[in-house]
């Protein structure tokens, strides 16, 4: 069960504000979810394996050669908010 | 200009009189627009159109016009997401399989619309508001490739590009009666494609026809090394239109025929199953006991790697940014400003799932439970060539209908997303109709198999008219 | 001698080492050549974040992984990949670190420094490869910052991540390890310390065998030694008021020599660790024996080798091979016949002893000249040759100038950057000459310190005249001729 202080918390975690109203919204829509989710406790699983990929390459790798990277301007192109080539942003706080 | 037309038909076109007038034709219905299936419709279309003609018409599809769905980076066109985050951003860089669109000579003509981050399976996730069904545009089109389903549906495109993690194209192929095919998972580059769960997703065509599906899936498909997950198979796809099934052997897995479902769409796919025996197949029924198990599996993967793949609309560099007195604040207000409800829901959903306490009960359980699906698949698969079943257990379903009880979203996907934990072929191709709303018939195969696949599903088609079915009253 | 330990202090260190010698970042081809560059200059959509981009691992950077592992006598492991590092920060583009988690590509490695009591193994954890962050700077001051600046084009460097054990008992030990870890680094050309960042160190560091405390971010190999003894200061101060130390992050304040507490346990970051779903495992063991073979020879062999080969004492072959390019240096100059005894004193002792105190770091060696710049400004830099080097002892080893100008000679060169030899130098300042040269010098101690075996010398006893030249040698460090200082006392003695 997700209660109001692991929806904060969560929150937190994934940097979105949480404001009171959703919080009541959040914890009963993920809460059927993960009762929903639950029912995988049923299947024994110890002996399996984990399927992280279903591509079984290895080693997949490039070269070390320089090639071109973007223009400053480009680079700061989809922002408004920049000084002498750098992006800014608040004071981390 | 006929209003459906397949790619033959508008090569033909163009060189009877020329690309640019095959792009106007388009741009002038997508401007009759009555089913917001473009968030994005590109302002140098005709331009590019009449470049090709200069030109001369080289490459496979020259002068041929195509849709993108709205998380493929096309560099100068604003690639949102169907998101409020990202409702200002142009890429700088194309995407590879936009860079083999463009080298084919293809002509894009816009970015589709789509449910947020293809967060959806309805198209009504989206900032820039639902795309209609053509076929009735009170019903949702499937989603989250919507737009590009939509339009095609609509004569809006001969074609697109969606995008497929958990049924993406096949839902929307399947609602909006057109083919859609999601390939074997390393076969087209994700370079480029915002990723919303990665060890799960493929970009693949949508059309009206197969020919057409493996027409493009001839030029996106490949190796590319910008992508390590990228597989070089060599597959050939238009070779594989043989209209041709017998000895297919044909497995019919029971579990996707669960409770719940349409009886007009367990009869329409069961048709098609028997118009398969007619054809020379051979059928059987099997069992697939850990398919019940999928759905779980598959949004508990799907929404821990988005909690990450998200991370990075901060606000900082791109995208949407709201005020805050540090950057902390303004990161949380971005977020929660920027992404709307089901992102939201299914980031902390997945944030949960990776956290200290409960990795193991859900994240590594459902990497288990992948495991075990994909055991089955690949049982299955060693008895028969391909499996076939409904895509969607039922028709499209009203606008709103749905849209505020996520686990009934959610259940939706119940059909396709099996395939995704297992990496395999599957294509969409319609096979029916219920009270005027298509049906669609899907078509599942071994790794690396699009030819079986799509052979099975050009045979099919060849000998129904279905695909040749148009929704009346859109633009 | 076995070291006490009286305070209990344990000490382990995490050392985050950039692999500039690499053409290129861990995950784009964006070059690593960016140092004097403009902001945002050597960025592209895969180490800026942009949505779509996907990272392609750099072959090199897991080859040089390999070496370091090998040349930390650790194991290489037979799977590696990398993991996702879940966090939130603006230098941080995608909302999380490239990284190794529970398959590191090394583990279980060691380097046997010069401790408290002699030879002292230090264990080392693992190394594991990640990528840099990009590089903030604050307007104003951290404290009263009112926004922040982000270059991105340290974003995406390839970093190698050593974990220590906490093996270290002295904040001395700890500074000694780090020179060790580094050289061997240099020796294997995978790093270039000089450069701005190239290596960062956070501590562990407790008291009496008790709760740890994590200080952060020191920039500086003395800076090591001076976090560390400050904050060993800090706990025992804790623990002497009664107090208990808790488990905390605390951050180093170069400026003021104090560390501060920056969060404590309970607040500690879920990192939510999964694997990187876009980058595929690596089997690499099967590269060992290629990798091996291109492993140079390390500190510790070549120590060996210089005092087997040349007869130079332990020290001296210690600091020779303290510097890959100090050691190739000092191996050109013996080569050109110089006496490899005199040359090990006149490089390692005084050369080296000279850079030190004027803050200057060797940069570079080409086999001809040795180039060093300021450690803080690197605006201020010059050079010394192998033919500089050979003439100068040459001239001393001659007896044609003292020890003093040959020091002098030194001095000369490294503050000013006109290209003279030394003969020109001591020419130009008329240092030939030999009066108080350093076995007169020794000579006259060695009388006015030993009065008693003076006077038995002058007595008769012939034996003393013996003991009255080994203390010139003593005093000269073996560099006086026997001979000469036997015929120096005695001419003196006798007037
Ligand atoms: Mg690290
Ligand atoms: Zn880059």
């Amino acid at each position: 069960m997700i209660t109001k202080e692991d929806v904060e918390h969560i929150g937190w975690l994934a940097r979105i504000d949480v404001s009171e109203q959703e919080t009541a919204d959040f914890m009963e829509k993920l809460n059927s979810v993960l009762e929903y989710f639950g029912q995988l406790d049923e299947l024994p699983t110890e002996d399996v394996a984990p399927t992280y990929h279903v591509a079984e390459i290895y080693n997949v790798f490039r070269e070390d050669i320089v090639e071109e990277s973007l223009p400053q301007e480009v680079v700061l192109e989809n922002t408004e908010d920049k000084q002498n080539g750098t992006f800014k942003v608040p004071k981390i706080g | 200009m006929a209003k459906w037309m397949n790619v033959a038909q508008i090569k033909e076109k163009i060189e009877e009189s020329s690309a640019e007038e095959v792009t106007a034709h388009y741009l002038e219905v997508i401007k009759k627009n009555k089913i917001n299936g473009y968030i994005t419709v590109s302002e140098k279309a005709l331009e590019q159109a009449k470049k090709i003609d200069a030109e001369g018409h080289n490459g496979p599809l020259a002068g041929v016009p195509i849709a993108i769905k709205d998380n493929i980076s096309v560099a100068g066109l604003p690639n949102s997401c169907g998101s409020k985050i990202l409702e200002n951003y142009i890429p700088p860089f194309n995407a590879h399989v936009i860079e083999k669109l463009l080298s084919a000579g293809a002509i894009i003509l816009g970015k589709t619309n789509m449910d947020e981050f293809a967060m959806g399976s309805s198209t009504e996730t989206s900032y820039f508001g639902p795309t209609a069904n053509p076929w009735d545009l009170e019903r949702v089109p499937g989603g989250s490739s919507g737009g590009s389903a939509a339009v095609i549906a609509a004569g809006q495109a001969p074609f697109a590009l969606g995008s497929d993690t958990g049924g993406s194209i096949r839902c929307p192929a399947a609602f909006c009666g057109v083919v859609g095919l999601k390939p074997t998972y390393g076969a087209v580059s994700r370079h480029g494609v915002v990723a919303y769960a990665n060890s799960l997703e493929q970009v693949g065509p949508l059309a009206n026809n197969v020919r057409d599906i493996a027409a493009l899936m001839d030029v996106i498909a490949g190796y590319d090394h910008k992508d390590s997950t990228s597989i070089d198979s060599k597959t050939e796809y238009q070779k594989a239109l043989v209209e041709d099934v017998k000895g297919l052997k044909i497995g019919v897995p029971k579990e996707f025929f669960g409770e719940g479902i349409h009886p007009d769409v367990e009869k329409a796919v069961w048709n098609a199953i028997h118009k398969y025996e007619s054809l020379g197949a051979a059928w059987e029924e099997i069992s697939m006991p850990n398919i019940k198990y999928a759905l779980a599996s598959y949004y508990i993967i799907a929404v821990s790697e988005a909690s990450s793949n998200l991370a990075r609309f901060d606000g900082t560099s791109y995208g949407f940014r709201a005020s805050g007195d540090n950057w902390h604040t303004m990161v949380s207000k971005t977020r929660a400003e920027g992404f709307g409800a089901e992102v939201k829901r299914r980031i902390l959903l997945g944030t949960y799932a990776l956290s200290a306490g409960y990795h193991d009960k859900y994240y590594l359980k459902a990497l288990k439970v992948r495991t075990l699906v994909k055991q089955d698949f690949d049982r299955s698969l060693s008895k028969v060539d391909v499996l076939m079943a409904p895509t969607m257990p039922n028709p499209a379903f009203k606008i709103g209908e749905a849209i505020e009880d996520p686990l009934t979203l959610y259940l939706s996907d119940v059909n396709t997303c099996p395939i995704n934990l297992a990496g395999l072929p599957s294509v969409s191709v319609p096979c029916g109709f219920t009270d005027g709303l298509p049906i669609g018939l899907q078509i599942m195969g071994k790794p690396f198999d699009e030819p079986t696949v799509l052979r099975a599903a050009h045979t099919f088609e060849q000998s129904t008219d279905y695909h040749t079915k148009r929704p009346q009253g859109v633009a | 001698m076995v070291y006490e330990n009286p305070d209990g202090v344990r000490i382990g260190l995490e050392i985050h080492v950039q692999l500039n010698k690499l053409k290129t970042k861990m995950f784009c081809g964006c070059s690593s050549d960016y140092h004097d560059a403009a902001p945002n200059t050597h960025t592209c959509p895969i180490c800026l974040g942009l949505p779509g981009a996907l990272p392609v691992l750099n072959k090199k950077a897991v080859e040089a992984a390999i070496k370091i592992g090998l040349a930390l006598e650790g194991e290489i492991a037979e799977e590696t990949q990398f993991h996702r590092k879940n966090y939130f920060y603006p230098d941080l583009p995608k909302g999380f670190q490239i990284t190794q988690y529970d398959f590191p590509i090394v583990s279980n490695g060691k380097v046997v420094i010069e401790g408290e009591d002699g030879e002292h193994v230090v264990g080392i954890t693992r190394a594991h490869m990640e990528e840099d962050p990009g590089k903030l700077a604050h307007i104003g001051s951290i404290e009263k910052s009112k926004g922040v600046l982000i270059d991105y084009n340290r974003s995406g460097m390839p970093l190698i991540e050593t974990v220590t054990e906490p093996d270290m008992r002295s904040p001395k030990e700890a500074r000694r390890f780090l020179d060790k870890f580094r050289n061997i680094l240099e020796y294997l050309d995978v790093f270039d310390g000089n450069l701005e960042g190239a290596m960062r160190v956070d501590a562990n560091v407790s008291v009496h065998w008790g709760t740890r405390v994590e200080v952060k971010n020191i920039s500086s190999h003395k800076g090591v030694e001076r976090a560390l003894l400050y904050e060993i200061m800090r706990q025992k101060n804790v623990i002497r008021r009664g107090g208990e130390v808790i488990q905390e992050t605390r951050h180093f304040d170069e400026g003021r020599g104090v560390t501060l507490s920056m969060r404590t346990k309970e607040e500690a970051e879920d990192y939510r660790y999964f694997r990187e779903p876009d980058l595929m495992p690596m089997h690499v063991i099967d590269w060992i024996p290629a990798i091996k073979e291109t492993l140079p020879e390390l500190p510790d062999a070549k120590r060996a080798r210089f005092m087997e080969q040349y007869g130079i004492t332990d020290m001296h072959a210690r600091s020779l091979t303290s510097k890959i390019m100090l050691a190739d240096f000092y191996e050109s100059v013996c080569a050109k016949g110089v006496d490899p005894k005199l040359a090990a004193t006149w490089t390692a002792d005084v050369f080296l002893g000279e850079l030190n105190y004027r803050d200057l770091a060797i940069s570079s060696y080409d086999g001809k000249r040795i180039r060093f710049i300021h450690a803080k400004d690197p605006k201020i830099k010059n050079s010394f040759k192998v033919s500089d080097m050979v003439e100068l002892v040459n001239l001393f080893a001659e007896g044609k100038i003292s020890d003093r100008a040959a020091v002098e000679v030194i001095r000369t060169m490294l503050d000013t950057s006109e290209e003279k030899t030394p003969f020109q130098i001591i020419e130009e300042k008329d240092l030939f000459k030999a009066e108080d040269d350093l076995v007169t010098k020794a000579v006259a101690e060695a009388i006015a310190e030993n009065g008693a075996a003076v006077q038995d010398y002058l007595g008769g006893m012939e034996k003393s005249l013996n003991f009255l030249v080994g203390q010139v040698m003593k005093k000269t460090q073996g560099t006086a001729d026997a001979k000469t200082a036997r015929e120096l006392i005695v001419k003196k003695l006798n007037g």
